[in-house]
């Protein structure tokens, strides 16, 4: 008999696997609003008359018929914010620090996760006034990013 | 504290190849606004979700989470399971076990999958060992044709007999406005269907779906209260087995064999061939309808042709198999097992419309996944 020397195999895995995900009917309206015109619309709930961001086909809450469309503009309240000093650039490619941001648009009920910039960090106050920028319009693609980010209202440092 | 439990409401999406109009949260609204307004129901009234789909098939991890948008589970009591091909049937039994325990009364149980946005081989291959299984059969369709394969060898059974299940199945699918497949196939068109993995061709096998399914279970005092017809759960039973597909036995489907003996004896079914009024069986593939009702003991071992042949499955025939036209016609996986007890909680409501088995009293829902696992929900009309 001859013998192996003693060994732990180890084998290097990837699961490899191609996805699509549907956005649907509604948030494909979201998105081509905002990728074509700009434009940021909610949904309003006909029962208990709550209004999502981003829009919801249906009220999580009633589970009954199908919302209504509500514009809102581009405008809101910073609710809550961090600043991120880690960097993990396989999944956000940011340069910390930089700001995320819930910005609750004026007339809606649910606030919007995205980035806040254009101000210093130790200027940032929940309840602040904010207001989107967008990407030019040559380099919308139908993405929730199509929103550049949040910044002080009237404009903030560049 | 236990008490007995009925199926009071049941809804489904239209099931199509893709639906690319709605994202899976709003695919399971769909199914679940359905069963809330089968059961004449509102949200308020759902005291526990149970929702499930198939691993790594959406790419989305917390399901549970992900998707309490669309499955009204906000503010309550919510449980993620997933069991492979069995998903839908676990998801069944963990509902009746959620309001058989008396801890709640009225529960929501989702099953629902977008077969549409992944690979569906690539997905199921990450289910197999990694060392040993995952570069052979992983994948449905051959580990199946291996078992077909053994199957008509032993018994002599030949392709156009497995060749009619199919078309059984699909006939019946032109019956359910809710299948994915609604147009009969032939034997001939079956057998001249491409081949895909010996001896399973393109039409022996289950469609992949963009589909999902609702069901509410409720404990005896409130299934009285809120439905005229509940469909009571008699028994259940449920067999795994090994996970290598190696060391699965071939010749018998023994965890179906299992499951059927510990139900029969446990409601005492001496003739199920007779004493059963339909049957929802999860099969996947044609040849499973002939090996598998064997395993069921309606007939002696090679001895299923004849069952088949004859009509005694079809409807109208003495037992009839899959009034919905079954997984052969729609096969949304995370959903499929769900559907098969929705559909035969249908048939003892008797509001299965078209689909309908005249005087069910007995219906019989599997489950089937994994390395040849077996799933069983026995429903009657009567509370057991
Ligand atoms: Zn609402």
């Amino acid at each position: 008999m001859t013998t192996s020397p003693e060994e732990h195999i180890i084998y290097d895995g990837r699961i490899k696997m191609p996805y699509t995900w549907a956005a649907g009917k509604t948030s494909s309206y979201f998105l081509t609003q905002l990728r074509d015109y700009g434009r940021l619309w909610g949904t309003r709930c006909p029962d208990c008359a709550m209004v999502y961001m981003p829009p919801r086909k249906n009220c999580p809450r009633c589970v009954v018929t199908d919302t209504t469309w509500v514009e809102l503009p581009p405008r809101g309240v910073l609710e809550t914010f961090t600043v991120v000093h880690f960097s993990e650039p396989s999944l956000q490619p940011m340069e910390p620090p930089y700001i995320y941001g819930i910005v609750r648009l004026d007339g809606a009920d649910t606030g919007l996760t995205h980035l806040v910039s254009e101000i210093e960090p130790n200027r940032l106050r929940s309840g602040m006034r904010m207001e989107a920028a967008f990407k030019k319009l040559e380099q919308r693609r139908g993405e929730i990013t199509d929103l550049l980010y949040f910044r002080p209202e009237g404009g903030g440092r560049q | 504290m236990s008490q007995r439990v009925g199926i009071i409401g049941f809804g489904q999406t239209y099931h199509r190849s893709r639906r690319d109009d709605v994202t899976g949260i709003e695919l399971i609204n769909e199914a679940v606004r359905s069963a809330l307004e089968d059961a004449e129901l509102t949200i308020k009234d759902i005291d526990a979700v149970v929702i499930g789909n198939m691993d790594h098939f959406e790419a989305v991890n917390y399901v549970d989470t992900w998707s309490v948008d669309g499955s009204g589970a906000w503010m309550k009591p919510l449980i993620k399971l997933t069991t492979g091909g069995t998903t839908g049937s676990t998801l069944g039994i963990a509902g009746y076990h959620h309001a058989a325990s008396g801890l709640f009364d009225v529960v929501l149980v989702i099953g629902w999958e977008k077969n549409s946005e992944s690979d569906t081989t690539g997905a199921i291959i990450t289910c197999s060992d990694p060392i040993f299984d995952r570069f052979s059969f992983s994948g449905a369709l051959p580990g199946l044709a291996v078992e077909a394969s053994a199957y008509i060898k032993r018994y002599g059974i030949t392709e156009e007999d497995a060749a009619r299940v199919a078309v059984r199945d699909r006939t019946h699918g032109a019956n359910n406005p809710y299948a994915q497949l609604q147009t009969p196939v032939t034997v001939e068109e079956v057998m001249k269907s491409p081949m895909l993995s010996w001896p399973i061709k393109l039409l022996d096998i289950c469609p992949r779906s963009d589909g999902a399914a609702a069901v509410i279970f409720a404990g005896e005092r409130k299934a009285r209260q809120m439905c005229p017809q509940p469909a009571w759960v008699h028994s259940t039973a449920v067999r795994h087995s090994h996970a290598y597909f190696c060391d699965v036995n071939y010749e018998e489907l023994h965890t179906l064999e299992g499951a059927v003996r510990e139900l029969y004896d446990h409601v005492g079914i001496k003739e199920p061939l007779k004493e059963l009024d339909v049957v929802e069986l999860y099969q996947p593939y044609s040849f499973a309808g002939l090996k598998w009702i064997e395993a069921m003991g309606l007939c002696k071992p090679g001895e299923s042709p004849r069952l088949i042949w004859d009509g005694a499955t079809d409807m109208g025939g003495e037992l009839p198999f899959n009034p919905s036209g079954g997984v052969i016609c729609t096969n949304c996986i995370g959903a499929t097992g769900l559907l098969r007890i929705g559909e035969a909680a249908l048939q003892v409501m008797g509001r299965a419309a078209g689909r309908q088995v005249p005087d069910v009293n007995l219906a019989l829902a599997t489950g089937f996944g994994g390395a040849y696992w077996s799933d069983l929900m026995l429903l009657g009309r009567r509370p057991w």
